[in-house]
């Protein structure tokens, strides 16, 4: 399931993102009645036909395999959490309906009509991000129910949903792939106008991408921060996995990399930023961050897993907060797209950052949450399936995935490359 | 009675996607054995008829399943379970008529790459309905058992039956039916095209009796308790009424009067699923998982309840608005063309 999920998010991420820069051109294009712009939002609106297809297919693999992996956690889990999923069911529906529309409509709606078919894609993509992302942050930090001997009574799925996890969850990963996909698409029209920069289509995609990435950018790490805080409240274990502290201590400091020694208690060869994590999670220099060691050895999550993943998370978030400052400036000193070769470079090479953050949060918060299913309530060994032989399903399924990434990518870059001709009307002058 | 209101709506779901999808992996299936001199030009009926609800009609089958997890967790658990292997084999199939469907429409238009995925979505399309069909009928064998709450049949139990199997056939032939059927409506201008689907509506149409006759004579041993319920006394003007409506589909289709084929069909399809879901009441899962037994508790229900009906009162208008959009008479499309 975790490598399930770990394709899906990639199809759930654009789809998602792809859409908000689909409406934003076609709503341009509304505005100006510049031809490129409509073109625009058609290549995107194919583009996201095929990655919300595959979106779909394994999604509907996700919905079962919670049943078929782990039939324990969704009997106790189910009437719990149930309720954000069944919501998500209808923001599904919402988006595949009016995607539907949106791609049949073109010539059958008045365009005013049709626009709005494209804002209520975009928001019931939102939505389902933020019904799942609830259902995940009640893992973290369940509540809206009771166990009396052993038994759960007094569900309240209210409660569930709102849950103390949820909020800062659901902005970070709304964000996350607004940034993903602004990024991602950035770097496909850099790359190719590198290759001939006064392309008026990918001067105007780049343009929209990169505005919806680079603003979203240092939203991200302010709630990222909100997360850091909201997780060193409700779950220490993680947030020590998370930064290799090991001891409890007053003033505890930031390690960055390293080699986490779970048997040394300490982190070999790690960057120290004295008092940086009281600071950034207390707002207290001298604040005390509970350690590891306050936990059962047996409750311990994979402390380098967890590490490593959370460092390369806010790397690629700096990175592209840098490339995003230096995106404003050049934008701002010189009044136009910034279409420098070595700008264009960096953000072909920045292209799979917001997705290598999303891969690895996921990991911080899921490995960091092991032993646990249900935070503090289950562990994943009680609720995995009792089925034996799982290895078959898990390999063909990863032969399936691999596939459909492959011709995924094959056809997106068809598409690309067919975009170039019809959008090849050039800017008259050297910008 | 919550928990039945609920599984009311679970029904109701299961119909529009048998209806709706069912009728989307019947397509690939005629796809698959589109022949003769129009066959290049059946395929291209299809494709456009298919074309972009399918997604939208294969949410329904996520809604059952999210539906019967947060009301049923108990039954889903144990469903997951205990049909493991056939429900992992029915996802293989819908990952790959999805996605044969969709690179198909964006791959090349080269003839040997657009034969490779169309195989491929119409294989796909023959073996997801089939599964799913002997899923739904391995729940009615009575063969998976649980006990205290865990399951004691193993993973074999049920689904290797020859009632089983007879549902698996059953769903292919209701889908390929439902498919032709709605075909000959969406080919009003192309009358030979509508004359090869009306064809195959009245092949696989009168194809269902035998089936359906076969499984209810294997149901007797194979899954007694539908039998039962079937032999009672609701039972006979119900299925009095489903022959009558499958009768009336094919006399409209041999006339001509397509439309009005389409609603018996539907019709059809929906009494029969009805008559199952009554003859097995109240068993989810028989004979150990019943509606009562693995509900959720009230306040879940009663939650989940108020979702169904605010999202159908979104839900509802908004597909018809989409099949107005996509299907709407061509003149209503024209029109707004002419605006633009
Ligand atoms: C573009 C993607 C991206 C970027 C740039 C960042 N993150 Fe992130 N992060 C995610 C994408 C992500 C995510 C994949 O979306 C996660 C996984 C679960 C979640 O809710 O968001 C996540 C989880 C996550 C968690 C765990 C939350 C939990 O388990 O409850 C923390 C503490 C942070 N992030 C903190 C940060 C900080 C301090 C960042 C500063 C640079 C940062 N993230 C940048
Ligand atoms: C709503 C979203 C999610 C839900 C409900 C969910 C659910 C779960 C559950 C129940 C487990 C524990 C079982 C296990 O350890 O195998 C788990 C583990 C895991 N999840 Fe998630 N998950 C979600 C999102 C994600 C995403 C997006 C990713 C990856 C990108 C991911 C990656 C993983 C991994 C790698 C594990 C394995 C941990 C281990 O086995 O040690 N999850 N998830
Ligand atoms: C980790 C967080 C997740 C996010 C942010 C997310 C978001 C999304 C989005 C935006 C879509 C729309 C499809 C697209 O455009 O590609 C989608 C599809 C889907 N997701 Fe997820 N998802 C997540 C995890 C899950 C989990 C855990 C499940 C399992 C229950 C799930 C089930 C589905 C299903 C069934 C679909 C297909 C809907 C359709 O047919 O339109 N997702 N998801």
């Amino acid at each position: 399931m975790g490598m399930s999920l770990g394709f899906h998010i990639i199809f759930a991420a654009l789809g998602i993102g792809m859409p908000l820069l689909m409406v934003i051109a076609e709503g341009t294009y509304l505005r100006t009645r510049k031809p490129v712009y409509l073109e625009l939002a058609k290549r995107w609106a194919r583009g996201s036909a095929i990655l919300f297809a595959v979106g779909a297919v394994s999604g509907t693999v996700l919905s079962f395999e919670l049943g078929l992996l782990w039939p324990g956690f969704m009997e106790k889990a189910g009437a719990i959490i149930g309720m954000p999923f069944s919501l998500e069911g209808f923001a599904f529906f919402t988006e595949a309906i009016f995607l539907g529309v949106y791609l049949s409509g073109w010539n059958r709606l008045p365009p005013f009509l049709h626009w709005i078919s494209g804002v209520l894609v975009v928001i019931g993509g939102v939505m389902s991000a933020v019904f799942v992302v609830t259902a995940n942050a009640w893992m973290n930090a369940p509540t809206g129910f009771k166990i009396v001997d052993g038994k759960i009574t007094d569900i309240d799925p209210i409660a569930a949903m709102l849950n103390q996890g949820s909020l800062h969850q659901v902005l970070h990963m709304v964000l996350a792939a607004f940034i993903a996909t602004g990024f991602s698409v950035a770097a496909v029209h850099a790359f190719l106008l590198l290759r001939d920069n006064r392309i008026a289509f990918h001067r105007n995609a780049l343009a929209i991408a990169l505005l919806v990435g680079g603003i979203s950018v240092p939203l991200q790490i302010w709630s990222g921060d909100l997360s850091a805080r909201t997780v060193a409240r409700i779950q220490p274990a993680k947030l020590a996995a998370m930064e290799a502290t090991y001891r409890t201590q007053n003033g505890a400091p930031i390690l960055i990399g390293g080699i986490p020694n779970d048997d040394a208690r300490t982190a070999d060869y790690a960057i120290t930023i004295p008092r940086g994590l009281s600071i950034l999670a207390m707002r207290d220099p001298g604040a005390k961050i509970t350690g590891l060691e306050e936990f059962s050895r047996s409750d311990w999550p994979n402390v380098r897993l967890v590490h490593w993943s959370f460092d390369i998370m806010v790397a690629s978030g700096f990175a592209l907060l840098a490339l995003s400052i230096a995106a404003g400036w050049l934008w701002w000193r010189r009044r136009g797209l910034p279409d420098r070769r070595w700008f264009l470079c960096s953000l072909v090479a920045a292209g799979p950052l917001g997705f290598i953050a999303i891969e690895a949060g996921w990991m911080v918060t899921e490995l960091g949450r092991q032993p646990w299913i249900i935070y503090g309530v289950m562990r994943t060994q009680e609720a995995v399936t009792p089925m034996r032989g799982i290895a078959v399903p898990f390999a063909l399924f990863t032969v399936v995935y691999l596939f459909l990434a492959f011709m995924v990518v094959y056809l997106l870059r068809r598409e690309f490359m067919k975009t170039a001709e019809p959008g090849n009307a050039r800017l008259p002058t050297h910008a | 009675m919550l928990e039945f209101t609920v599984a009311g709506f679970l029904l109701l779901a299961l119909i529009f996607y048998a209806v709706t999808g069912g009728a989307d992996s019947g397509g690939g299936m005629w796809d698959l054995l589109a022949s003769g001199p129009r066959a290049e030009k059946q395929r291209r009926a299809i494709a456009k008829a298919i074309g972009p609800i399918w997604e939208a009609n294969h949410v329904w089958l996520i809604l059952v399943v999210v539906v019967l997890f947060t009301a049923f967790p108990r039954a889903f658990a144990a469903i997951m379970t205990a049909l493991y292997i056939p429900v992992t084999l029915m996802l293989i199939g819908v990952i790959f008529r999805g996605s044969a469907f969709i690179f198909r429409k964006y791959d090349s238009r080269a003839e040997n790459v657009q034969n490779r995925w169309s195989t491929l979505f119409g294989a796909a399309s023959f073996f997801t309905p089939f599964v799913q069909g002997v899923t739904l009928g391995a729940l009615a064998t009575g063969q998976i058992r649980v006990e205290h709450g865990t399951l004691t049949s193993g993973f074999l139990a049920g689904w290797l039956t020859p009632f089983a199997f007879l549902c698996g056939v059953f769903a292919l032939g209701l889908c390929s039916f439902l498919a032709a059927t709605y075909m000959t409506n969406d080919t009003r201008e192309q009358q030979d095209v509508q004359n090869d689907f009306r064809l195959r509506a009245l092949c696989s149409g009168a194809a269902l009796g035998p089936i359906a006759l076969a499984a209810f004579l294997v149901a007797k041993t194979g899954a007694p308790e539908i039998f039962a319920g079937l032999t009672q006394w609701w039972a006979l003007p119900l299925i009095g009424l489903t022959i009558c409506l499958a009768l009336v589909a094919l006399a409209s289709l041999w006339w001509r009067k397509f439309s009005l084929a389409r609603f018996a069909a539907i019709g059809t399809a929906t009494l029969v699923l009805a008559g199952w879901s009554l003859a097995q009441f109240p068993y989810l899962i028989v004979p150990d998982v019943t509606i009562p037994n693995a509900a959720a508790p009230a306040i879940t229900l009663r939650l989940l309840l108020i979702a169904l009906i605010a999202g159908s009162a979104i839900l509802l208008p908004s597909l018809y608005f989409l099949f107005y959009i996509f299907k709407g008479d061509e003149a209503a499309g024209s029109e707004s063309r002419e605006k633009v």
